[in-house]
């Protein structure tokens, strides 16, 4: 994969990226490159900057340099519905979802749809039918869910439910690239297991995943090549077909050094 | 090596073969009643006050017969409460952000000064002055809204600080002057417009209760028909999960203070109409009222869940208590008594719905 990859070109880029916080920098002049189709996972001890990485790109954080291309254009973020209008969703850690509304309220929250003619455009009423018709199908679509009652509130679903609910709706409204924060990190060993079963289907719809996650088993089985990001810049690109957990574990510390092909990718 | 590394990670796994793997089956095996009771009250907010509200009412009605079940008290309790019930739907807005305001009765009765002392001080035309009072209370309720949204200061301390602010600067403004009832039907009627009386056999509606029940279906179909009203519920549930979702968390703050303060400043048009005279010393204890009815109404402190219609419920069930008892003739006192006791108990009843979710 990483040889295929060399040949395209990325869909999201960055370069030379620096955010400091005072004194701190958590981003050292870091690259990043997302390609077409794959899974990127990003992996990287606590403090190395990962999640200030992803910030950047899904507009939570704007950074002090750098640039960043989307699709070979440059994109200036300053909000996360900024990202979102570009056609980049994310899928936050804490899901980003309104415990006591319905699963459907939830979907559309932000981009609700009103109903067509008089009523929508003078009473902005909205089209109930539509959303929940709509966030049904996606559900659907992934498989996800057969569920009886879309306007059941979110609180009372399982974790593993809400976590789907998170990743359908990244799904269903990322046009380009879907981010998805440590999906697996609350659920259980079962959930866990559809989850990653959910993002395999949303890879095979052609979206580019990148999945931030510390769990090693879980980033060896779904990703197509591993950033490993350490001291704030991108310290190596790995394929894991090449390489061991434990390898990726030394590399990620400084316990190993990266392989000269692998900074290349 | 790494493929046999991957495998060995997953054995722990291979428990998982032999069992279901559905992620999203949803219980459907029968529950006890009470976890039905506990399901349908979690849809239905407003299910708890309706009941209480029946009941109470039936209750009033078996004891007091046809003095009580009569369309003249029965009407006369929505007069009675109209003024709260209109502070209470401001007042509502505010605490499903997860908000409180404590400066609604007093943003209130500025209003019905700037509008009474406009009119009267200066010679203004009275529509233009009742402009101006309602621009008064948007006003007052901008700054709240501004300071708790902006200013990230705790709703509590930002409307405590504005009753005194606002309760004082009507002291001030007023010069503590009351508008006698004549002059103003007199000069200015329009001030008036919602005493105003129709009655249907027996059956009272001043224009101010008219002017309550649209607005509390306003309003209900504003929360739960329009994008605005799904993120004031979406705010008062998790402001920052809102807020990655895409709801504009600051802006949707100040409108609903904002149009808190509009409705505060109605309610200060209609408490004219109810006292006829404009006094700055009127609805001192409308806070306090208000916060009573939303939370009997159902309408959770801690933001988020409730229903408009509820609080309206809530408003009634004290309304009802406050006729009733003073019919039979006990104490006052009984009646705070048992709205203290309504009040634990909706928030106990809270609590229990909550539960729901685990």
């Amino acid at each position: 994969m990483t040889r295929d990859t060399s040949k395209r070109e990325p869909i999201l880029t960055a370069r030379g990226l620096v955010k400091r916080y005072g004194r701190v920098v958590a981003l050292d002049h870091t690259d990043f490159d997302l390609y077409p189709g794959e899974i990127l996972a990003v992996i990287g001890d606590n403090g190395a900057g990962k999640s200030t990485l992803i910030k950047t790109i899904s507009g939570a954080v704007v950074p002090d340099e750098g640039e960043i291309r989307l699709e070979g254009s440059p994109i200036h973020f300053t909000s996360p519905m900024d990202a979102r209008e570009a056609g980049i969703e994310t899928v936050y850690q804490n899901l980003a979802l309104s415990p006591a509304l319905s699963i459907a309220d939830n979907m559309f929250m932000g981009r609700e749809i009103r109903v067509p003619g008089f009523f929508g455009k003078y009473f902005r009423k909205l089209d109930r039918k539509a959303m929940e018709r709509i966030s049904r199908e996606k559900l659907n679509d992934l498989g996800l869910l057969t569920i009886q009652n879309i306007n059941q509130a979110v609180e009372t679903l399982s974790g593993g439910q809400r976590q789907g609910i998170a990743v359908a709706r990244a799904a269903a409204f990322g046009s380009k690239v879907v981010i998805m924060d440590e999906p697996t990190a609350a659920l259980g060993v079962k959930e866990s297991r559809r989850v990653l079963e959910l993002i395999k289907d949303v890879k095979a719809r052609g979206l580019p995943i990148v999945l931030i996650s510390h769990n090693m088993p879980h980033v060896f089985e779904v990703a197509d090549r591993i950033h490993i990001h350490r001291l704030g810049r991108r310290h190596a690109v790995i394929d894991p077909k090449d390489f061991s957990m434990s390898d990726a574990v030394a590399i990620m510390t400084g316990a190993m050094e990266p392989p000269e092909n692998a900074q290349a990718a | 090596m790494a493929d046999a590394q991957t495998a060995k990670d997953r054995d722990f796994e291979k428990g998982l073969d032999g069992s279901s793997t559905g992620v999203a089956s949803f219980d459907t095996h029968s529950r006890s009643l009470l976890d039905q009771i506990q399901h349908t009250l979690h849809s239905h907010p407003a299910g708890v006050p309706l009941i209480v509200l029946l009941a109470s009412v039936a209750g009033f009605g078996i004891i007091l017969g046809s003095k009580f079940f009569s369309p003249f008290a029965l009407t006369l309790i929505l007069q009675q409460v109209a003024i709260v019930g209109i502070v209470g739907m401001a007042q509502s807005l505010v605490v499903l952000t997860a908000g409180i305001d404590l400066s609604v009765g007093a943003i209130m009765v500025l209003s019905s000064t700037v509008m009474g002392h406009f009119t009267f001080r200066y010679g203004l035309p009275a529509g233009f002055a009742v402009m101006c009072g309602l621009g008064c209370g948007a006003f007052c309720g901008f700054i709240n809204g501004t300071l708790v949204s902006r200013m990230k200061l705790p709703p509590f301390i930002v409307t405590l600080g504005m009753w005194q602010i606002v309760l004082a600067t009507n002291f001030l403004y007023s010069a503590n002057e009351t508008i006698r009832s004549q002059d103003i039907s007199e000069q200015a009627p329009l001030l008036q417009f919602f005493g105003e009386k129709i009655n249907i056999g027996g059956a009272v509606f001043t224009y101010g209760v008219i002017g309550m029940i649209l607005l509390v279906l306003l309003l209900q179909y504003v929360l739960n028909h329009t994008s605005w009203g799904r993120h004031v519920y979406a705010i008062g549930d998790d402001p920052e999960a809102a807020e990655l979702s895409g709801v504009r968390v600051r802006r949707t703050l100040i409108s609903v203070y904002s149009l808190g303060g509009l409705i505060c400043a109605f309610a200060g048009w209609v408490l004219i109409g109810r006292l006829g005279s404009v006094s700055p010393t009127a609805g001192q204890f409308t806070n306090i009222e208000s916060i009573t009815a939303v939370v009997i109404g159902g309408i959770s402190l801690f933001g988020g869940r409730g229903s408009i219609l509820g609080m309206m419920f809530g408003a009634l069930i004290v309304g009802v208590f406050s006729l009733g008892l003073r019919l039979i003739g006990t104490d006052p006192q009984w009646t705070y008594l048992l709205i203290g006791l309504l009040i634990i108990f909706a928030v106990a009843i809270d609590q229990w719905i909550r539960k729901v979710a685990s």
